[in-house]
């Protein structure tokens, strides 16, 4: 188990310094100066050059990238060019607001998927099942935005029900929340369906049936647990998505979360930020994985021996 | 002769340094009108990036700044009249080459240390210096010294002399008629090196001032928390006892929770949509405001690439243009424009008719230059609502006299690099770029971006338009620096810029006005909402008692 | 499978059904789309703006209401469509391709050229997909072609995985280990033994993933970093007219709408066809 652990923190390691190397690559081949734009409209041809040096963007590419992997291995960032500031302290200054949405577009898919997605295997080719299948794929054929102005028009500006955007009190929360939650919580009763129509069909569900417990206990003590199993495996592939999946949901909404930040570094070809945020996400997406992979043994003992 | 304003004579300063028509509103308005108290909110959608002077160049911190520092100089509330400020006095001499400033005594910075004649200095220096990365340097080019100092032969401006604490004495090397001008932007403005310093390259989150108001909170994200300056050296000011800043707000959201009473001042504006349901509403009287600032909005026309090198195309373009339809796209937010000046800005020529829209003699004018048929090229513009739009209303327009535009709507960086490389760029729509002028003088609409200065790579003058003679025109303009030959100089600037459109480098499009949204508790001016030289002006607008 | 079963198979779901409806009717408005829009799609209509220059409601004149500029949203709409077809085809179809290859050469390969090519997969699916997409196109000079770029970049990996498990499973297989002992060379073994047998695969995977493309490429151009202008794609209609959205939200709702249900029908067929072209998957998620 601690050598498997071992094994994937490095492989980890390794993929995100790979997700450095691509994205560092990347940026510095885009046809955008930063200088220039930092320059300002009055500047002259010495006043852009003299920025570009500062910045240390006429040295070879090879060196800057040294630079950055130099400075990243010991936890910097890096400075914007737009805020002349440190990155690490902007993006850890917007985490909180992105991971309590995710939290939050989490909860919604895992409370929504888990309850529709047992009564739909509970209940199989009944109503509640046909319209959570069909319901599974609308989730995933929206585009976020059309929800999100869609629940703002509806509940917002109409009903006023909830602030229009915002952060800070749990109202505010609702909207954004549900925009990413709603999408997904069909997928996840999808699964949890599925997973639960295995199991209970499966030999032991069936003794206890036999045993005579009642269908609730059987339900929540057996096929349960069991069917927990994809809905983790999905709960550890939705903190990566949601992590650079947002910038939408922020836009639309004034989040403050890093999405919101990235969008704006992306205007203004902040490069170490959008670097910054990009290797953050990726980050959440090898610990989503990471999560997955270590949480499922602890529930499903088959795996651990497998 | 010596010239010496002093501050009891602000409204002679006043007069001598605009048209009198334009005095009017808050400058004029009896200081016991403004009752004092308050706090107010203020939204805006993008972060402020940064409150350092020498840095921050962007129209939501530009305000900010000005509120947070004082400058040697500064405008009357409302009006592009110079006064000056952390200066007591100042003198020019004839040759218009030095200036003596007597500072203000008693001022305090508000970390508590009097602001001495070294801070200008140190202040102006820093601004200079390549290793700030500021971009505002370029304003300073006048003084003696510094090529040296960008150059990286000197760490200072030998032009700049602090005789005593009180006293600073700016050589320069040329005359500059828009010096007074340069003292009062925001990368003049004064801060105490020891802050700048304890905040190890982190001055634009600590800012340390003289201003009317002084950073309390930074919430990153989320908001900032301004509170008035008690020790701030002139009585009564600012009027309200503080402002916060909420960011990452929509513009539409914002107009939603002001009307709910949740904000003072939407700071982005209004967006066309919502405009036009506000201006009918009876429930919205007395919450636009809906002012000029020095704005044009216009498209290049690249002089070095074919076809428009030939003046006849270019002046076919002008007459192709319907600007009265984008003028309705845009919900009547603006004015039509035939000259680069706005109408605000001194040099602004009424009388220029400039070039009709007229389908038919562009035909004519495009046939006769040998394009009957006209031709292909390429529009650029930046791609945020709403300047793809009206680029596509330019697109139909020059359509009709058979010029077929592609549109490129990228990102703002790649527009200006586009721009700034020769050859590249036949057509660029400024919007969203547009030049917004940084201090109310003719010659800010010029040198960078329709003189032969500007017409470099990385430049801004993005028609590449260089008309050597009236260059020279333009450098004899600016020595008139004797405050008593403004007319004469603003006359000069005036036929300078009517000569340009003889060459038809732009086609000018519009004068935007900026519209603002306030709660009705909100008291003072409209142009102090739109202040020419400040956008929003934190430290005259009050809140009715 | 035979094809008459195999289309029985199809016809008998009804959501599958409706689903292939709905691309029938979204691939003739693509081609046909001069002939049915009632004007042209970029034509800014005089009387198409009210006096004040705002857009006008759903009418006799305009079915569904004129957009921002005066143009006719209907046509937009029509116009629209192939857009989103072309990009969903193409974007796409270079995605499956990409994935296809890299994952057939990891599997048929093996060894060292096969692990490096998967890890530079798994490293792929450590990239923040819509962000990626976003810096890219919003970076790069946009243009139809660059946003069906982008959208193939990201898309690829999920196939290349797919192609790679199932081409190791068969490349053990005793058939192909004996053809191999025979001498039969590479092009023999994964053009006869190989490729065919990941038609399904790519059948299914084209299906779903257009589905996902046309969704990303609304993203994309709802954030205005999309197709370009004036070409009308239902994201870019929507960003457009975003500032209207509540005065005129028929702007922002009909093409919404469009494209809710373009990517829901390509998602229906899609899982019908998983479920008809791979029965080890009937009845999953």
């Amino acid at each position: 188990m601690a050598a498997l652990f071992l094994r994937r923190i490095v492989q980890a390691a390794l993929i995100l310094l790979g997700v450095a190397a691509i994205t560092f690559l990347m940026l510095y081949a885009l046809p955008a100066d930063p200088a220039v734009l930092l320059a300002g409209r009055n500047a002259t041809p010495q006043t852009v050059a003299n920025i570009r040096h500062q910045l240390g963007l006429d040295q070879p590419l090879a060196v800057q990238f040294w630079h950055y992997l130099v400075d990243l291995v010991q936890g910097d960032l890096g400075r914007s060019f737009n805020q002349k500031t440190a990155v690490a302290p902007l993006i850890a200054a917007r985490l909180p607001a992105t991971l309590t949405l995710m939290a939050a577009g989490i909860a919604i898919e895992v409370v929504i998927g888990l309850t529709l997605g047992v009564v739909a295997a509970l209940r199989r080719d009944g109503f509640v099942d046909r319209a959570v299948m069909t319901m599974s794929f609308v989730g995933v054929s929206t585009p976020q935005f059309l929800v999100a102005l869609l629940l703002l028009y509806v509940f917002a500006a109409t009903l006023g029900w909830f602030p229009m955007s915002g952060y800070g009190t749990a109202a505010h929360l609702v909207l954004p929340a549900f925009t990413l939650g709603i999408l997904g919580a069909g997928w996840y009763a999808r699964v949890v369906r599925s997973a639960m129509i295995d199991v209970l069909g499966q030999d032991y569900v069936r003794t206890a049936n036999a045993k005579g417990l009642s269908a609730p206990r059987v339900v929540l003590r057996h096929a349960l647990p069991n069917a927990l199993l994809p809905v983790i495996a999905m709960i550890g592939i939705d903190i990566g998505q949601f992590m650079g999946g947002t910038v939408v949901v922020e836009a639309v909404y004034g989040w403050p979360g890093i999405g919101q930040l990235a969008w704006q570094a992306i205007q203004q070809v902040d490069i170490p930020i959008i670097m910054g945020v990009t290797l953050v996400s990726a980050l959440a997406i090898v610990l989503g994985n990471l999560f997955a992979d270590l949480v499922a043994p602890l529930i499903d003992p088959r795996i651990r021996t497998a | 002769m010596l010239k010496t304003f002093l501050r009891s004579t602000a409204l002679a300063v006043a007069v001598a340094f605009a048209p009198a028509a334009l005095v009017t509103g808050a400058g004029t308005m009896p200081a016991f009108a403004q009752s004092q108290g308050g706090d107010i909110v203020v939204t805006y959608k993008d972060d402020i990036a940064t409150l350092d002077p020498a840095i921050g160049y962007d129209w939501q911190n530009w305000s900010i700044i000005k509120s947070l520092y004082s400058r040697l100089m500064d405008y009357t509330p409302g009006t592009p009249d110079l006064v000056p400020s952390l200066a007591e006095s100042f003198t020019v001499a004839p040759d218009g080459l030095t200036y003596t400033f007597k500072l203000r005594k008693g001022v305090k910075f508000s970390n508590g240390r009097e602001v001495v004649a070294g801070d200008v200095k140190y202040s102006i220096e820093r601004a200079v210096d390549p290793k700030t990365q500021g971009p505002g340097g370029g304003f300073f080019g006048a003084i003696v010294g510094y090529d040296d100092l960008v150059g990286g032969t000197a760490t200072g401006l030998a032009g700049i002399e602090t005789p005593d604490a009180d006293t600073v004495v700016f050589k320069l090397s040329r005359p500059d008629a828009t010096f007074l001008h340069v003292l009062a932007i925001n990368f003049a403005s004064v801060v105490p090196k020891e802050a700048v310093e304890a905040a190890a390259g982190d001055f634009g989150k600590k800012p340390v001032g003289s201003g009317t108001f002084v950073l309390k909170e930074w919430v990153i994200g989320q908001k900032l928390v301004f509170a008035r300056n008690p020790d701030y050296f002139e009585k009564g000011v600012p009027h309200i006892d503080g402002f916060t800043i909420e960011i990452g707000q929509e513009p539409l959201v914002a107009l939603l929770r002001l009307q709910r009473g949740e904000v003072d001042i939407a700071g982005d504006g209004v967006p066309p949509a919502k405009f036009l349901e506000m201006s009918k509403s009876p429930e919205f009287e007395g919450m636009i405001v809906d002012g000029q600032q020095l704005h044009t909005g216009y498209v290049t026309l690249n002089t070095r690439i074919k076809p428009l090198d030939d003046v006849k195309v270019r002046q076919a373009l002008n007459m192709a243009i319907n600007k009265e339809r984008i003028v309705r796209i845009v919900n009547g937010r603006a004015t039509p424009a035939n000259q680069p000046l706005p109408p605000l800005m001194p040099g602004y020529d009424k009388s220029y008719e400039g070039y009709a829209y007229d389908v038919g003699k562009a035909k004519a004018l495009l046939a006769e230059a040998g394009y009957p048929d006209g031709f292909p090229t390429v529009l650029y513009s930046t791609n945020t609502d709403p300047q793809p739009r009206i680029a596509q209303a330019i697109q139909q327009d020059l359509a009709a006299v058979g010029v077929k535009a592609e549109i490129k709507a990228l990102a703002q960086s790649n527009v200006i690099a586009a721009g700034g490389t020769e050859g590249e760029a036949p057509m660029i729509w400024s919007g969203g770029m547009a030049w917004i002028a940084d201090f109310p003088d003719p010659s800010n609409f010029y040198g960078p971006i329709l003189g032969c200065a500007g017409a470099v790579q990385g430049g801004w003058n993005w028609s590449w338009y260089c008309n050597e003679d009236l260059q020279k025109q333009a450098v004899a303009a600016d020595s008139l620096s004797d405050p008593a030959k403004k007319a004469e100089r603003e006359a000069l600037w005036g036929k300078i810029f009517i000569d340009i459109m003889k060459d038809a480098p732009w086609i000018p499009i519009f004068n935007e006005r900026r519209v603002v949204a306030k709660s009705k508790r909100m008291g003072g001016a409209d142009n102090i909402y739109v202040d020419p030289t400040r956008v929003i002006n934190y430290d005259a607008i009050f809140v009715k008692p | 499978m035979a094809a008459g079963s195999f289309l029985r198979g199809l016809l008998r779901r009804p959501t599958a059904v409706a689903g292939l409806l709905v691309i029938a009717a979204v691939v003739v408005a693509a081609l046909f789309a001069p002939l049915l829009a009632p004007y042209a799609p970029d034509d800014q209509m005089f009387d198409g703006l009210s006096l004040e220059g705002a857009p006008l409601p759903p009418s006799a004149q305009f079915l569904l209401g004129t957009d921002t500029l005066g143009r006719d949203l209907l046509s937009r709409l029509v116009f629209g469509a192939r857009t989103s077809l072309l990009i969903g085809l193409v974007a796409n179809g270079t995605a499956v391709m990409i994935g296809l290859f890299v994952g057939v050469m990891a599997g048929y390969l093996g060894g060292f050229a096969g692990a490096a090519l998967m890890r530079f997969t798994d490293l792929m699916t450590a990239f923040p997909a819509l962000l990626l997409a976003i810096v890219l196109a919003a970076l790069l000079k946009p243009s139809l072609w660059i946003v069906a770029l982008v959208i193939a970049m990201v898309n690829w990996v999920q196939v290349a995985r797919i192609a790679y498990t199932e081409t190791r499973s068969l490349v053990e297989r005793d058939f192909i280990l004996a053809e191999r002992a025979m001498g039969a060379g590479p092009a023999r073994i994964l053009g006869l033994h190989i490729l065919p047998h990941l038609v399904p695969t790519a059948i299914v995977w084209g299906t779903l993933g257009i589905a996902t493309t046309v969704l990303l490429e609304a993203t994309l151009s709802f954030l205005g970093i999309g197709v370009q202008p004036p070409e009308p794609s239902w994201g870019n209609i929507v960003f457009e007219s975003q500032s209207y959205f509540e005065s005129a939200p028929w702007l922002v709702f009909f093409p919404g709408a469009a494209i809710l249900a373009t990517a829901l029908a390509f998602n229906l067929v899609g899982d019908a066809l998983r479920d008809l072209l791979d029965p080890t998957q009937r009845g999953r998620g």
